[in-house]
């Protein structure tokens, strides 16, 4: 198992360079001249080329494109991501606080989501094709339907405007969480909801089910077998749920004016700071990996076959 | 004497309304072994699921089964799972499916005993490891403290045979319990399934295609096919006098494949070994 961990944590750092490297590359694929940005948000009011040669000189962007990747990917390890073209402060300084909102956001709703998703996914199951199952499937899909800016729309001007409890935007108390958290909790419960269901459904089909039952266990321990070997299934799709919701917080963060990563993001994406870019795409596709790599090895603990192939 | 009397099980399907045993009656006696023979979608499994009362939701039964004069359609739910494993134990055809995958084997043998006897986990170890021992498993706690996975179909399957031998039920019910086996553990397996019935003098019903396996095994036999039975007897009429025409076409067809055996395989039979 400890080599497999380690083995499993190794694989992810040539993914890193690979995903760093790309980053790097696509930003640098972009028509815009980064140091025309630069000039224009200094305030320059006349952009010569001369002046343009002496910048790149002397933010060494005339250098070849090997070498600045490798710069800059040396300074990346160093959590040096260099600074905003547009306000000059660190990317480190503006990206850091940025993370840590979005991360709370995060992991609230992730708790919640998965909470309810296997809550409710178990019910269903349970009760498959009566009146329980039936009505948390209509409510769940009517739910997820629904855009989430159409949501947190109609949950702004139910809950802040029409009765004045929540706060519209900021996050300045444990209030402000509410309707946030509420808007993602309800656009991913749906999914992983259904995917619970049908991990537990199928399971409830295998002949272990058959032979538990034919054995006369009680129906409680049955589930809890059936419980177990659903879940096994899920942790890793729920691990996987925590980069993702990080990195589509991008709607509900602009509605709701949550000083996070998605609203750095379209404003740097809008005013063309290519470093607060690239550091952004990087530190979610780092996430990813390391969730991936969490997951596969939750999963190998969990599930027998994996843990002993190794 | 009738351990198990069926009478006029009918069994459909009530999601599309189709009727998949139309109406089945027979019985089994005291200490016997009755084995049901029959193509694949004959309904031979559900029937035996039926005697359990274990069908899925979708699929109904109607019809008396009355074990030891008890008719089993008519008791609640609670005492009919009191009965299931104690007194009619059931063995399945594919043990690699029939353990939870993400237990040890050992997880569901201790589940089921304490259930049923309330022992504590020394006992149920000691009774375990004598049973398995009797069924030939080599270093019983070892292999209870295994995964299904790390198991070969014909350990598990010796695996259910010996928590039967602890669970000492009225009745076994086998389904196919040799079709996933090689060979090999085949020939094991059924000689622990007719040990088991000397050592315990339990009913049996044994569902077979093996109609070698069925002949070595069974006192009497039904064919069912397409839902009914068609042909019913002892082992021994079956298998020279058979009444009914599919009978014989079955009874023929093993014999040709088992001359065709004999002849590739220099003189062995499958039948007789
Ligand atoms: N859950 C189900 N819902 C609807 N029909 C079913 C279901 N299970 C089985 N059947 C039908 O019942 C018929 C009999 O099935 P059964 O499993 O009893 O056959 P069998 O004789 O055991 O065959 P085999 O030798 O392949 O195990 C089949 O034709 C099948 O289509
Ligand atoms: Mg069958």
């Amino acid at each position: 198992m400890v080599s497999y961990i380690i083995k499993r944590s190794l694989l992810s750092i040539p993914l890193l360079v690979i995903i760093s490297f790309l980053t790097f590359g696509l930003n640098n694929l972009s028509p815009l001249d980064p140091v025309e940005v630069i000039l224009h948000a200094q305030g320059v009011p006349t952009i010569t080329d001369e002046l343009i040669v002496e910048t790149k000189a002397a933010l060494g962007m005339d250098r070849p494109f090997l070498i600045r990747y490798l710069n800059w990917f040396v300074s990346c390890l160093q959590l040096d991501f260099g600074n905003s073209y547009v306000t000059g402060k660190t990317v480190w300084s503006l990206l850091a606080p940025a993370f840590l909102n979005t991360l709370k956001l995060t992991l609230i709703s992730a708790a919640a989501i998965i909470a309810l998703s296997i809550g409710l996914g178990v019910i269903s199951a349970l009760r498959e094709g009566k009146m329980t199952d039936k009505s948390i499937r209509g409510v769940s899909f009517f739910l997820t339907s629904m855009p989430p800016y159409w949501l947190a729309a109609l949950m702004v001007w139910y809950f802040s405007v029409q009765l004045d409890l929540l706060p519209t935007s900021g996050m300045d108390s444990y209030e402000s969480y509410i309707l946030p958290v509420i808007v993602i909790t309800i656009s991913y419960t749906g999914i992983y909801f259904r995917m619970v269901r049908s991990s537990m459904l199928s399971n409830m089909n295998e002949d272990y089910v058959l032979y538990g039952r034919a054995s006369g266990l009680p129906e409680k321990k049955i589930t809890m077998h059936i419980l177990r070997n659903s879940l096994q299934v899920a942790i890793s799709v729920f691990c996987m749920a925590i980069p993702i919701i990080l990195g589509s917080t991008v709607v509900v963060e602009n509605i709701f004016a949550w000083p996070g990563l998605g609203t750095l993001s379209v404003k740097s994406i809008l005013s063309r700071d290519f470093p607060i870019i690239q550091a952004y795409v990087l530190v979610l596709a780092m996430a990813f990996v390391l969730f991936n790599t969490v997951s596969d090895i939750i999963n190998a603990a969990m599930n027998p076959k994996l843990r002993k192939g190794h | 004497m009738a351990i198990l009397e069926v009478a006029n099980l009918k069994i459909w399907d009530s999601q599309t309304g189709k009727v998949i045993v139309p109406g089945s009656s027979f019985h089994v006696k005291q200490g016997s072994c009755l084995a049901i023979v029959g193509e694949s979608g004959s309904g031979k499994s559900l029937t035996c699921r039926a005697i359990m009362r274990l069908n899925k939701t979708g699929i109904r039964q109607s019809g008396d089964i009355l074990f030891n004069g008890v008719n089993l359609t008519e008791l609640p739910e609670k005492d009919m799972r009191k009965r299931r494993g104690k007194q009619l134990c059931m063995i399945l055809q594919n043990g690699m499916r029939a353990f939870d995958p993400s237990c040890v084997v050992g997880v569901h043998l201790r589940e089921t005993l304490a259930c049923h006897f309330g022992w504590g986990r020394e006992e149920i170890t000691a009774k375990m490891k004598r049973a398995m021992e009797s069924v030939m498993l080599k270093d019983p706690i070892a292999v209870m403290n295994m995964y299904p996975h790390q198991l070969s179909g014909g350990m598990l399957q010796r695996i259910m045979i010996a928590l039967t031998l602890v669970l000492e039920p009225a009745i076994v019910i086998a389904d196919e319990p040799t079709t996933a086996l090689d060979t090999i553990s085949q020939f094991e397996v059924v000689e622990q399934f007719i040990q088991l019935r000397e050592k315990m003098g339990c009913s049996m019903i044994f569902i077979s295609h093996d109609l070698g396996i069925v002949r070595k095994i069974a006192d009497d036999v039904l064919v069912m096919k397409d839902g009914e039975i068609v042909d019913r007897g002892t082992s021994q009429i079956i298998f020279s006098e058979a009444a009914h025409e599919y009978t014989r076409y079955l009874v023929s067809s093993k014999q040709a494949l088992n001359d065709h055996f004999k002849r590739l395989m220099g003189g062995v039979s499958l039948v007789e070994r």
